[in-house]
Parts: C-alpha cells; structure tokens; sequence
C-alpha cells in the first residue's frame, strides 16, 4: 500500500514552524519511514505531485504569491492543517495591519537612517510579487480543516497531530502541548 | 541594462524554496549569451514601521518572530540595543556567559543545519546529480551515519538554547539588560555529557569540508568567485568574536577601510541602496558609494576579518585555512562551507569553556543604568553581521526601528555570484536542470536566512521558463523530481 503524502510549505512564517518539525530530530527519519514527504521544503518538488494526504501550513497571506501557494495546497490535500499562529491567526506579520502597507514600505525604503535612495523609489518591478494590504490568516483564504497553535507548535504536538490525522483518531493535547507562544 | 529586444528572459522561481520567497532571472542575448542575472528577493515584512509603538521590552521576543532558523541571533542582537537603553552597560558575569552560551549554541545548531541538511547533498553527490536523491533523506539513505551526526550535532545546540532561553525556538531568555535565568548544575551537566563526541564530530566535519575544498580547488576557485572586501566585528584584541565587538572592514588585498568602529557608529560607516527589483536592500560602506563599497559578511568574512581565533582547535583550522591565500584575504564563495565548520567547531570549544564556568550557576541577573532614549545592537549571527536600533520615546514606546539583517549585506555578493555562474555554466548551451542547479549552489554557499526578508530553507525547487522577447513561452523544465 502506498504510504500516505505529506505536502508543507511556509508562507508569511519565519520558518520556525518547520523548524519545529525538524525538532523532531531522530524522530524525523522514523516520520519519512511512515509518509512520504511530498512538496515540503526537505525535497525538491516544486508543485505538490500528486493527491496528497495532509497539507501543513505555516504562516498566513501577505503578498499575491502567499494565496496562490495555499490555493493550490487546498486542491491538492485531503486535510489541510494551519500550523502555528501565523498560519492560524496572522502572528507577528499582522502586527502590519495596524498600519498601512504605504507607511512600512515608506519606512524602510524611504525613511530609514541608513537608506540611500535618492529617487526615492520604492521596489515595485513586475519581477516581485504584489504585497496584500493586509496580511491574513490562512483560513481567511481557504478552508482550514484543523488548527495547530504555537509559535512554533511543539515537536510532539507535531508528531501527535500528524499520527491522529493518519489513524483518524481523536487527539487531546494536554498541558504545554496545547499553547500560543 | 535591462532586458533588450530578442533577448531570451529565464526565470528560476522560486530559488530560495517552493513558495518562491526568492527568484532568478536571466536573460540571454541572441547569441545565448548571459547578459544579465539577477537575484530577486521577493519577500517584505514591513517590521520597522509596525513595530513602532510597541514597548521596547518586548523587541527580543517580537523581533526574533522574522526568523525562525536563527531566532537567537535577533533575540540577542535586539536585547543588546535594548540594554543601551536601560543603561545597562556592563552586564553580570552570568547573564554575560548565559547569552553568550546561548548565541554559540545557537551557531553551532545553525551550522549543522545548513551543512548536514542543505549543503551535503551538493557536495556529495554532485551539483547536477539525480534531483530525487538531493536531498536531507538522501543522504540518510546513503550515509546513514554522517545524516545522524548532522541531526544528533542540530539537537545538541537547540537543547543549549533551550536550557539558557526555555525553548528551542523563540525562547525568553535575555531581557533588557540581562537574563532571566542561569543555568542549572543539571543543566549543565546534561550538555557537558555529549560535548566530547560533538568537538571531535565538528572536527571531522572541519576535515569534510577542507577536504573537499582542496580537492576541488581548481573548479571552486571560479565558481561564483570574486574580490570583494569583507566585514565583521571583532574583539578588541582582533580575536574572532561573534558575540560582541567593535566593526571592522578590510579591502580585498586585506588593507583595513575601517577598524573599532563603536557599535553606535555604524550608520556612519553604513548605507543601503535600494533597486526596485527586490524587497531586499543593498548595503555598502558610505565612503566608498554604492558602487564600490559593498561588502561581503559570514563566515569567509570572519575568517578573514580576524586575527586569530581564541580556542586552540579552531586557531589551527583557521591557520590552515588561510594559509591556501597567504597573507591575502580567502576570496573563493565555496569556501564558505569550510570556513563555516571551522565556526562550528570553535562553537563547541566555546560551548565548553563556558559550561565549566561556574559564574552561570550566578544569581545576579539583572543591572539597570541610566536609561537613553536609543539603542544599537550588533552582533554576528551565524550568516554575518547583523544591526538592530532602536529609539523609544518617554512612554518606552519605539519611535524607530532600523535592522540589518546578515544576508542582506550578501545581496550584491550573490549577485555577483549568481552571475558569474551564469554566465559560465549557461552561456551558450542548453539549459539543464543540473545546470541550473550550479546556480543555488553558489546561493547556497552564502547559506541565505532569506527568512528575515523572505525564506530560504532546504532543496531549492525549480521552474524555468524560457519565453522569447514577447513572453511567449518557448520552453518549460520544472525539476520536481516525478
Ligand atoms: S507561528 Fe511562530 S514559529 Fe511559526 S512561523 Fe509564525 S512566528 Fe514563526
């Protein structure tokens, strides 16, 4: 029987999340015995290859790119999992939408005590994504099936999360397992 | 320059990872040739202005949330500008020996990271080999024992973070002018354990990396290489000192442009261009200008930069380090891997020294001063030096924030890399993916956190396409190992 296909990618996160999946540590060898890894940033694919078991997303939207990763993570995966707070709720990259995008672009492009720009341009080729007014959470743009809080999730909340998925089993996270920092 | 009629325009998006934080484009005259390649860092987070308004003390725990790889780096970097702050301008010897514990700790995970997990698979089985087998689970299969070493040595260093910080990753250890707690005998004694087995593995991974950096001499030396000055802080001594120091800039004959710069001095040395075709800045030392002054950071720039290094293992692998160049600075871009083992090592020499110093069971954690209304950072993070500064108003809320993130500095150097590779590897012939692949290695030896402006982590995958001057799609290769 084939294994089942793990598919994660990181949006607007600071790849802590995944960090914590591979705090793991040996752990992670036994995981790649169980599932097979498909688009994640440990291999080489580009495009999520093929119908995929569980999809875990780090980090929420903030620029055109963002959306359109996580669209084509919601076609391609049976369950889809928003792994941490920014996935879950925005996390730090929210923090942005107490302000305009104009004003942080203003700031670090323009303002800043050690910018030269002396044409005052702001990056804006066709070759860099168009950045969101907002930055969203990753349920705001598609369907999340479950949530997984923590910055990052522990590595065992990881690990219990993906087997009760797999086995279909409930899942209760006790005490520090279930936590928003 | 700029993209011409007939030009063939090549995109490899994303190069960092598969959300595309980062790309390259290429274009090709009609001969084929590379005219132009470019690194575009697609990413933007907008930190400096909505941090502002927040209280200062949260800056260690807020900023780190930009990079999860090296969130030490960020937590310490911001809790040293927040101590100037406070006033705090001697802190106790425990919290000085807890933070520096946990900054090394920090590099020697970092390192691990991206040498075991991102880098072996290139320097293994080949920069065009079988796109399905590089990977981290590739080398697993096929040196089970090396793969093991890498998470095992990875392990080692985030449970050091974790037992000065209370987490592996975005821990709450250092606070505005000190700590919030030491470590205890237990705690010691559980990193004292394995410290042994991980110098003598740092060790062999110092002789992995010479010995694949002498044994491919000839082809390294031109790839992705060129002169280039270098930056680090130092210690007043000139010793390596990756966690506190004065900057430091020498040219690429090794001649000083500047030397014990005070860390608050550093926009006076420092500017950064902006192009409109990435997110990410491009620093350079304001005496010389944009065009000439920038500047190359991490581990090859430490290597050169320094005097000497202080613990007796990595001092001789630095001598023999920079004994390939002679008295002249160490140029060579893949040289970067050897130079990071050498780092590494002298993490876990410094590891050492540290937990048998009895000042981390000390219970004086805190000092307070006069309290300023600004405050500089610098520290070397594990990819280069890294800037944070801050200033607060009398409510302790930030007015302004201003980072320069390590990679950042690399930009016009992996330009100039990506170029280079380009132009060598691509012109003229039929595009490969193993091709290609030329092109991240030579990214990869910078060992881009491109996470604090955009991501970079793992196996970069890769699209390309091949459209002609009118954007009509020519040709598609996509790498995805199926
Ligand atoms: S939840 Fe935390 S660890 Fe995860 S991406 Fe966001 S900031 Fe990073």
């Amino acid at each position: 029987m084939a294994k089942p296909r793990i598919a994660t990618t990181s949006l607007a996160g600071c790849f802590g999340c995944h960090m914590s999946i591979l705090d793991l540590d040996e752990r992670i060898l036994e995981l790649a015995e169980i599932v097979d890894f498909d688009r994640s940033p440990i291999d080489d694919l580009k495009h999520i290859s093929q119908r995929c078991d569980v999809g875990l997303i780090e980090g929420g939207c903030c620029n055109e790119e963002n959306v359109h990763v996580l669209r084509e993570f919601r076609r391609n995966c049976d369950v889809l999992v928003s792994l941490g707070d920014c996935a879950t709720m925005g996390g730090i990259p929210a923090l942005r939408n107490t302000v305009s995008l104009d004003a942080c672009l203003r700031e670090a492009y323009i303002d800043g005590p050690t910018v030269h720009n002396p044409l005052r341009r702001i990056p804006d080729d066709a070759e860099i994504p168009l950045l969101l007014e907002k930055v969203y959470s990753a349920h705001e743009v598609v369907r999340i099936d479950y949530h997984l809080p923590g910055c990052p999730p522990p590595p065992e909340a990881i690990w219990r999360a993906i087997h009760a998925i797999l086995t279909k089993a409930p899942l209760t996270l006790g005490h520090g397992l279930l936590k928003y920092d | 320059m700029g993209e011409q009629a007939g030009d063939r325009r090549i995109v490899i998006e994303p190069v960092t990872r598969v959300e595309g934080h980062g790309k390259v484009t290429i274009l090709l005259d009609e001969q084929g040739r590379v005219r132009q390649a470019r690194l575009h860092v697609v990413e933007f987070r907008g930190f400096e202005r909505f941090i502002q308004g927040r209280p200062y003390w949260e800056m260690p725990v807020a900023v780190q949330r930009l990079c999860g790889i090296c969130p030490v780096s960020h937590h310490l970097c911001a809790a040293k500008a927040v101590d100037h702050i406070v006033g705090a301008d001697r802190l106790t010897p425990t919290a000085d020996k807890v933070r520096r514990l946990m900054h090394h700790g920090q590099f020697f995970q970092s390192h691990a990271l991206h040498f075991f997990y991102l880098a072996a698979p290139d320097l293994l089985f080949g920069f065009g080999s079988d796109v399905l087998a590089r990977n981290v689970i590739g080398v697993a299969r096929a040196h089970p024992e090396l793969a093991k070493r890498g998470i095992l040595m990875r392990k080692w260093g985030q449970e050091i973070i974790r037992v000065t910080s209370g987490k592996r990753i975005h821990g709450t250890g250092a606070i505005p002018g000190g700590v919030n707690k030491n470590v205890s005998l237990a705690e010691r004694d559980e990193a004292l354990r394995d410290l042994p087995q991980m110098i003598e593995w740092a060790q062999a991974a110092v002789g992995l990396a010479k010995d694949y950096t002498l044994s491919h001499l000839d082809e390294l030396a031109d790839f992705g290489s060129f002169e280039s000055s270098h930056l680090s802080i130092v210690r007043s001594d000139g010793a390596l000192d990756l966690y506190d120091g004065n900057l430091r800039a020498i040219d690429a004959d090794g001649r000083t442009i500047f030397d014990g710069v005070a860390p608050a001095r550093y926009a006076d040395v420092l500017a950064e261009d902006v192009k409109p075709w990435s997110y990410m800045k491009f620093p350079f030392i304001r005496d010389l200008g944009p065009d000439d002054g920038w500047y190359r950071v991490g581990p090859l720039s430490r290597m050169n930069t320094c005097a000497f290094i202080d613990t007796p293992l990595a001092e001789a692998a630095r001598r023999e380090f920079r004994a390939i160049t002679g008295p002249r600075p160490c140029h060579v871009t893949m040289a970067y891997h050897w130079a990071r083992m050498i780092e590494t090592l002298h993490a876990a020499e410094k590891i050492g020294e540290l937990l048998h110093d009895s000042d981390l069971q000390g219970s004086d954690l805190v000092v307070r001063g006069e309290r300023r209304s600004e405050g500089v950072g610098i520290v070397e993070a594990p990819r280069g030096t890294l800037f944070h500064h801050y200033r607060v108003d009398d409510d302790d809320l930030v007015t302004m924030c201003n980072l320069i993130v390590s990679t950042t500095s690399n930009n016009v150097p992996m330009n100039r890399a990506v170029e280079s590779v380009a132009r060598k590897y691509l012109s003229g012939r039929e595009i490969t993916e193993g091709l290609l692949n030329h092109v991240e290695v030579a990214i990869r030896a910078y060992d881009p956190c491109l996470s604090c402006a955009t991501h970079a982590m793992g196996q970069m995958p890769l699209e390309v396409d091949l459209l002609d001057a009118d954007g009509r799609l020519v040709d598609r290769r996509v790498r995805d190992g199926s």
